[in-house]
């Protein structure tokens, strides 16, 4: 018992960022002096802020095993699902915490996701056909190698953090962004799909894959393992290639 | 609602290390382009005549000229260094099904490098 009050003594601090529109405009930053546990994530340190010191505190969360990725944040300035960052990795040191960068705040800790969602839809992340097969002819088939392809471009969660992380989207925002383009370049190379060359239309302009000038830093915060900086990079080379196909070989397009 | 946006720092390149070897690997091609204007000029003088071109050899030949090129050349290897370390992102090769390994596709970069500038040499030197 002894031994358990003095671990609950001891205690971290947690600097969070706090944006309330209808008081202040201009956000400021709110520190907290919580308990510290070795098992608990930066979420659950916010849980407990939210449950016993401060039911005002905004942020989303849903799955805490970095499933859903509503929970992204920047900690001490670099993005991190919060449910799977430890607070044991910056005790004794304060923490930072903040909404993900290069988005508009809503309020507190939850950006406007709105932008993300409209680029998402924009690349057309469904599988295209010239013309749909009817129901007798049954499913499209594909073997392990052919889903090989695209699988890990499937594995995104969309909590955005390669957004937060991108400086591209940050100074451009028109920019389609990593996770979105990794989601169209999962399409473009799924065998059952016929939609390349009407996304690449969209991908390969300048708000799409040519603003992107290849920082890496996506791929290093992706949570999923997606490598979305990979995946722009092949959507420029198939980009690229098209085009030499086109200049070179006139006659070989319809 | 009423949402607030964050103006990006003008320092935001100085955050984050990745950040930092990105820029430093973008200005890299100011030194490269000064290079190349030089390369040109030199070509031009050549055209013009041997004593324009013996000229503007002692112009290069100075110590603020070879300080130069010595930056220029730190800026080309840098570029094609940490270039090199980001093919495998755009490469992809599959042979038999499996995909190539990174490794082997920066090393295929460098050998092929290498190759490019052993003609170069042999063609520079052979007189």
């Amino acid at each position: 018992m002894m031994a358990e009050q003095t671990v609950a003594e001891r205690t971290i601090t947690l600097e969070v960022f706090r944006y309330r529109p209808e008081q202040e405009s201009e956000p400021t930053f709110q520190t907290y002096e919580i308990p510290y546990r070795e098992d608990w994530v930066v979420l659950d340190a916010l849980n407990y802020i939210k449950d016993s010191v401060d039911g005002s505190l905004t942020y989303r969360w849903s799955c805490r095993m970095g499933v859903c990725g509503s929970c992204g944040m920047m900690v001490n300035g670099v993005p991190k699902l919060t449910c799977s960052t430890f607070l044991k990795d910056y005790y004794p040191h304060p923490i930072r915490i903040e909404p993900l960068a290069n988005f508009p705040v809503a309020r507190d800790l939850a950006i406007v996701l709105d932008d993300f969602m409209a680029k998402l839809v924009h690349v057309r992340p469904w599988i295209i056909r010239r013309q749909e097969e009817p129901l007798e002819a049954g499913e499209y088939r594909q073997t392990p190698e052919e889903l090989d392809r695209y699988k890990h471009f499937s594995m995104c969660i969309n909590c955005m953090l390669c957004y937060a992380a991108c400086p591209i989207y940050g100074l451009e925002p028109e920019f389609v962004g990593p996770a979105a383009i990794a989601l169209a370049q999962r399409y473009n190379l799924d065998s059952r799909d016929q939609g390349g060359r009407e996304r690449m239309g969209i991908l390969s302009t300048h708000e799409g894959i040519w603003a992107c000038t290849l920082v890496g830093e996506c791929t290093t915060v992706c949570p999923a393992e997606v490598d979305p900086a990979g995946a722009i990079q092949q959507a420029k080379l198939a980009s690229a290639l098209g085009w030499l196909r086109r200049v070179l070989v006139p006659w070989g397009n319809k | 609602m009423r949402a607030y946006s964050r103006p990006t720092e003008f320092n935001w390149w100085l955050t984050n290390r990745t950040y930092f070897f990105f820029v430093v690997r973008e200005l890299t091609s100011v030194l490269i382009a000064a290079y190349m204007v030089f390369l040109l000029v030199l070509l031009r003088r050549l055209a013009a005549g041997p004593e324009a071109y013996a000229a503007y050899l002692r112009f290069l030949g100075s110590p603020g000229m070879l300080l130069f090129h010595l930056a220029a050349l730190a800026a080309a290897l840098y570029h094609s260094i940490t270039w090199f370390r980001l093919a495998p992102m755009a490469i992809t090769l599959r042979v038999r099904g499996r995909r190539v390994p990174g490794a082997t596709v920066v090393a295929a970069n460098y050998a092929a490098w290498l190759v490019v500038s052993l003609v170069v040499a042999w063609i520079v030197l052979r007189s």
